[in-house]
């Protein structure tokens, strides 16, 4: 699993980060995360506020420092089979 | 090409966990009452407890500057954080559920004209750190909204949102507040009209123009583009993660911006201001505009200066300009900008700052008299 935090370097872009490694780091298994500081890259990905959470490419999370809890749930999500949300 | 549709499974479960939404909600209503009367009762008494505070228990003589001060700081210092504590939670409350995307798929399309009105309008009531300055044009541009709209955005996000209200409403009563807004959005609009004029889009970074003729026009689904039904839980959790993490951010600035007008308050003159430079000279509003616009402050900090400035006699058009350029622009953020914009459009847009703050200086150092 790979997960991106966006952000340019800001108090709060850092907290997301921290915040995030802490609860892959709690939690173990093959996770990656990757903080992205690169505008271009922001923009591909069509974010627009920082800090961003993005898991495999699923954007879960812009303008805000997420929720302890909250990560774990996304963690999870993509972690397990998602079986109700096949489709598309 | 970036639209991803995962609308079916990264939404929010709404209260999987919780059984009794309604039991949670009477809870919630009656902690929130309490709190209210609690906030309310607090709130009455901090200039007397200050009062005695400072000249009861520390044993400070009335007339003295230091007592004055120190009374000043610690009434203003505990009467904004409440009044802080309890908007920033009420605001966020209502504002849950917008969010940039939307803001962005809502402007994308829309006439320039009422463009310009929309951008400053959601720029004032959108949260927003200065560090999304650029990602948020970036994206803007990529939607094919005109470069004005954007700069519309970007320029009344810094000087108008709620802390600015709050603290404004506070110290400087309504009538300020109300000024203060109309010009901060009139700046935004007008900055907006002449961006386009001068088609600024010309001096953006080359790389933005080639993204945008080999991307189509950006519309962006996903779990916070949705338009969400919020619960009244879910609410409470986004206004009190909002509450806490604005706080924790600005409650040192408003230590030091109230520690600063205490100092002005206790120690310089009445009218200082007055007698040695605020004689309402022509050049000290632009002087004052020149002076500010490389300063870095926020709203916060900003405000409780402010008040001290009037008191003291600064006439309120050039302690306006001098404030409100302190916090539009600052060189940290216009060497962040220079990754997007060339030398020729950031000199456009701090040559417009200027003059628009120089403009309002005179205007209100002006109708001073008569307001």
């Amino acid at each position: 699993m790979e997960i991106k935090v966006f952000g340019p370097g800001c108090a709060r872009c850092t907290e997301a980060e921290n915040l995030i490694r802490e609860v892959v780091a709690a939690r173990g298994g093959d996770i990656t995360v990757q903080k992205v500081s690169d505008f271009r890259e922001m923009m591909a990905a069509g974010i627009l506020s920082t800090p961003a959470v993005a898991i495999n490419g699923v954007v879960k999370a812009t303008g805000r420092v997420p929720g302890r809890d909250e990560v774990a749930a996304w963690i999870d999500d993509a972690a397990g089979p998602a079986s109700d949300c096949g489709g598309n | 090409m970036n639209a991803k549709n995962t609308a079916c499974c990264s939404g929010t479960k709404p209260n999987a966990h919780l059984n009794t939404p309604r039991g949670w909600n009477t809870k919630y209503l009656t902690v929130m009452t309490a709190l209210a009367a609690l906030w309310w009762l607090a709130y009455s008494r901090i200039l007397p407890a200050s009062h005695r505070l400072v000249f009861g228990l520390l044993g400070m003589a009335p007339d003295s500057h230091l007592g004055a001060a120190l009374e000043f700081f610690i009434y203003d210092t505990v009467k904004i954080l409440l009044l802080l504590a309890a908007l920033i939670y009420a605001i966020a409350w209502v504002r849950a559920s917008l969010n940039i995307e939307r803001v962005r798929d809502y402007l994308a399309g829309k006439r320039r004209g009422l463009g310009y009105f929309l951008g400053a309008l959601f720029g004032s009531v959108t949260p927003f750190c200065s560090c999304s300055s650029i990602p948020l044009f970036l994206g803007f541009t990529m939607a094919r909204i005109p470069v004005g709209i954007t700069m519309s955005f970007l320029i009344t996000s810094p000087l108008i949102n709620e802390i600015a209200v709050v603290l404004l409403w506070g110290l400087l009563g309504w009538k300020f507040t109300a000024i203060y807004v109309a010009v901060g959005m009139a700046a935004g609009v007008i900055g907006g009209f002449v961006m386009d004029g001068i088609r600024a889009e010309r001096w953006l970074q080359p790389f933005i123009m080639e993204s945008m003729n080999n991307a189509p026009a950006q519309r962006y689904v996903n779990e916070s583009g949705q338009a969400r039904k919020l619960t009244i839980r879910q609410r409470h959790i986004f206004a009190y993660g909002e509450m806490t993490s604005i706080f924790r951010r600005v409650w040192k600035w408003v230590i030091i911006g109230v520690g600063t007008g205490a100092a002005l308050h206790g120690f310089v003159p009445e009218n200082w201001f007055a007698e040695h430079l605020g004689t309402g000279e022509w050049w000290s509003v632009p002087a004052a505009v020149l002076l500010a616009i490389p300063l870095y402050s926020n709203v916060t900090g900003i405000v409780p200066v402010m008040e001290s400035l009037l008191v003291k006699g600064l006439p309120a058009g050039t302690t306006m300009a001098f404030c409100m350029s302190a916090v539009a622009a600052s060189i940290p953020e216009v060497m962040m900008l220079r990754q997007i914009m060339t030398i020729r459009l950031q000199a456009a847009f701090i040559g417009y700052l200027w003059v628009i703050f120089t403009l309002t200086g005179w205007l209100f150092n002006f109708l001073g008299p008569y307001l």
